[in-house]
């Protein structure tokens, strides 16, 4: 007898239709289990065999389950449940007209119970777009798949997702919860002293430009850095959606608040390899850069990561989304983020700190400089010096607090939404000016132009103007940076 | 089209060994800047940012303090010279190798109009000669010939501007030299005139002294910020109690007007 149930697998963040079919024959007990299965997939063979026995189920004789299309890759335990639900309608147990009705996604413990698996929200959208209504799933992976408009029912143990297919008895009802999460962010109120990082990192926050910020080491580069999302607008509902999708993939969603409406803030470790950067690796999981999509990147020691790494970046930094391409096939995720960069000014550190004799050869420093390609410090609009504050700076009053700047970020936001400020005439000369007389370059130009945009439209401003320029100038990449 | 014949010609002109027939002359200013007190600021073509630099503060602080800069128009040193002097609202004369109405350089066509517009073009040659390569160091003579002193800012070991300061010599004209690295070729040739007892130049006031002028009073017009130099933008956020964005704006006026730099975050005076 033949049956099956509903599932989809994830390609990068795509949802592809699954359908676990069940054939069961009356001949000696064996399981087989083909569709181009991976090897944490080829193992609920045991799983499911298992649960069975807890659930106090029969097992049927011989059978054979296909995960279908075949050609299509499986991967992970998600598929746990949709197996064991296709065995048991063939098998009799379950009325299949009723699983029909149902997509469901979940890996079993062996003693039955449902486990939640990552990328439950895409699953639950590929269940939407295929027109079925509900979804069963752990219970702790039921406020996420209810984000994609589906209704989940959440199945403590294999034993209640049967009950509830034969119709003997609901599990509970899935209840969202009110309220988001605690969250504890960072405050800028914290950070004393730094009045032009400060400023800077306003200004970042206000033109979603990327900022290099240069200095010796615990200065409070990191520090400043980590604030720049606690004054970033939250996210709309669709780019939350976006972003939540991204996270579930890599199973770093909340359970009970799987929404994520806060601009993400990822800072990978420069040891971090290029797909731990970018994404991909046999799974085709999202990398710490599609992470950081609509929030923040920080790669903090800039210069110590690897190479490659950095210039794998890029591309999602001129596109904004990343192709992860395989022999098996292609993924897209999005990558839109905010870069920060934090780097010393020399390998030893101990320039730019007055009480700190600088021991590296100008040879050592050039190297050190050199290991940031001129095409990736291009795309750092806002290059700052932060030099080490004296201890006086220590005892300094604590600075603005991040609800006040985030006001003002907002306010600026949608300003430069509504309208582009033009030049004025005078801003137009100070500007050619500063072309002449600095060097610089055409994007140089065009980087200095985009910063004193968002400068006028801090100062709510119509045009921007010299002073505008002037300051704007101040943030420019040094020459011995990207000239 | 108008010209001044030899028994025109400013005194200091006339006196040298060999002077033009005829000077012919193209512009605004009045034929007493060429009586006036007059330095030239000359150098290379393909100078460095440091001597550009140089030449540009000179030509601003000489034409402050009412000197005409005098120099050939030529790209780099001389061109840069008569930027700073235009900048400062002062008096420049250039001194063409070609008939005054042909722009040469081609890429100083503007300059040539902006120096028009205020003070003098002048030439030898008659309106419509072309620029030739045996033409410059005879307009070289008229350079030095023009001024009281004569500044070599950067030069190679064989550049025309030595010829220029050869010439102020032979007129027994003071002659100044930039100082420069001893590993820069373009160094070469004012280390040299350093070597020969030319005398050092550090500011435009050694000029200034030599010529009897006072500079004039800058702390007048010296920026505040200057004062508390050198010092972190954010040392000077909290001396002065500004915000940050305006200390930057600030700053980075002072830093194009060539008055302040920045290195690893420490901002300092220049002038």
């Amino acid at each position: 007898m033949l049956a099956r149930a509903l599932t989809f697998a994830l390609v990068g963040l795509e949802p592809r239709r699954v359908e676990a079919e069940a054939h069961v024959y009356d001949a000696t007990p064996a399981f087989t289990l083909v569709g181009l299965v991976d090897r944490a997939c080829q193992e609920a063979k045991h799983r499911v065999r298992t649960s069975f026995r807890a659930a106090h189920l029969r097992w049927p004789g011989r059978c054979t389950v296909n995960l279908a299309p075949a050609e299509l890759k499986k991967e992970g335990s998600g598929f746990d449940l949709p197996i064991a639900l296709a065995l048991l309608a063939a098998s009799g147990q379950v009325p299949h007209e009723r699983l029909a009705e149902h997509a469901s996604c979940g890996e079993l413990a062996l003693d039955g119970r449902l486990r939640r698996v990552g990328g439950v929200l895409g699953v639950a959208e590929g269940a939407r777009r295929a027109g079925l209504q509900k979804i069963i799933c752990a219970p702790d992976a039921c406020a996420e798949a209810a984000l994609a408009g589906v209704e989940p029912i959440g199945a403590r143990h294999l034993s209640e997702a049967v009950a509830y297919l034969r119709g003997d008895g609901e599990p509970p009802a899935f209840v969202a919860r009110d309220g988001r999460p605690q969250h504890v962010s960072l405050d800028l109120a914290d950070v004393r002293g730094q009045e032009r990082a400060r400023r800077a990192l306003e200004l970042a926050a206000a033109g979603s430009h990327n900022m290099l910020l240069g200095g010796p080491p615990g200065i409070g580069k990191t520090m400043l850095a980590r604030r720049l999302p606690g004054i970033l607008p939250p996210l709309d509902r669709a780019a939350a959606l976006e972003v939540t999708r991204i996270h579930s993939v890599a199973g770093l969603v909340d359970p009970d608040h799987p929404l994520i409406s806060e601009p993400p803030f990822r800072a990978p470790h420069h040891s971090a390899s290029t797909a731990a950067i970018i994404g991909g690796g046999p799974r085709l999981r999202p990398g710490e850069a599609s992470l950081a999509h609509r929030g923040v990147l920080l790669l903090d020691e800039l210069a110590e990561f690897q190479r490659p790494a950095l210039e794998a970046l890029r591309q999602p930094l001129e596109d904004g989304e990343i192709l992860v391409a395989r022999a098996a096939g292609s993924a897209r995720f999005p990558a839109s983020f905010q870069l920060i960069g934090t780097m010393n000014l020399c390998p030893c550190g101990a320039r730019g700190d007055p009480g700190a004799q600088c021991s590296c050869s100008p040879q050592r420093i050039a190297a050190y400089r050199a290991r940031l390609s001129r095409a990736l410090l291009d795309r750092f609009d806002i290059v700052v010096t932060v030099p080490r504050p004296r201890a006086s700076e220590l005892q300094a009053p604590s600075g603005e607090a991040s609800e006040a700047v985030g006001a003002r970020v907002v306010a600026a936001r949608r300003r430069l939404a509504a309208a582009t400020p033009g030049r004025s005439a005078a801003a137009d000369e100070l500007l050619t000016r500063a072309v002449e007389r600095l060097r610089l370059s055409g994007r140089g130009r065009a980087k200095v132009a985009a910063v004193a945009r968002t400068i006028a439209a801090l100062a709510e401003a119509e045009n921007v103007e010299p002073e505008h320029i002037a300051e704007a100038l101040a943030y420019r990449s040094p020459p011995e940076l990207a000239p | 089209m108008t010209y001044l014949r030899r028994n025109e010609l400013p005194t200091l002109l006339r006196a040298i060994h060999d002077p033009p027939r005829r000077l012919y002359l193209r512009g605004a200013g009045s034929h007493d800047v060429l009586r006036g007190p007059a330095v030239a600021v000359v150098g290379a073509r393909a100078c460095s940012p440091y001597g550009a630099q140089v030449a540009r503060m000179l030509g601003r602080d000489l034409a402050a303090a009412g000197v005409a800069v005098v120099s050939g128009m030529a790209r780099g040193v001389d061109g840069e010279a008569h930027r700073g002097a235009l900048e400062s609202d002062g008096h420049t004369i250039a001194v063409l190798g070609c008939g005054i109405d042909r722009d040469y350089p081609a890429a100083h066509a503007s300059l040539a109009r902006a120096i028009a517009e205020r003070s003098l073009l002048v030439s030898e040659y008659e309106p419509g000669v072309p620029p030739a390569p045996f033409r410059f160091p005879a307009r070289n003579r008229i350079v030095a010939g023009l001024c009281v002193a004569t500044v070599v800012v950067e030069a190679r070991e064989r550049s025309g501007a030595l010829i220029t300061a050869d010439f102020a010599l032979e007129e027994g004209r003071e002659v100044f030299a930039v100082p420069g690295e001893i590993t820069s070729t373009l160094s070469a040739g004012t280390n040299a005139l350093l070597r020969l007892g030319a005398t050092p130049l550090t500011s435009a006031a050694d000029v200034l002294e030599t010529l009897g002028i006072a500079p004039p009073e800058r702390e007048t017009h010296r920026h505040p910020l200057l004062e508390l130099l050198p010092a972190t933008a954010d040392e000077l956020a909290r001396a002065t109690g500004l915000p940050p964005g305006e200390v930057a704006a600030a700053l980075a006026e002072l830093e194009l007007g060539g008055l302040a730099g920045e290195g690893d975050g420490t901002y300092r005076a220049l002038a």
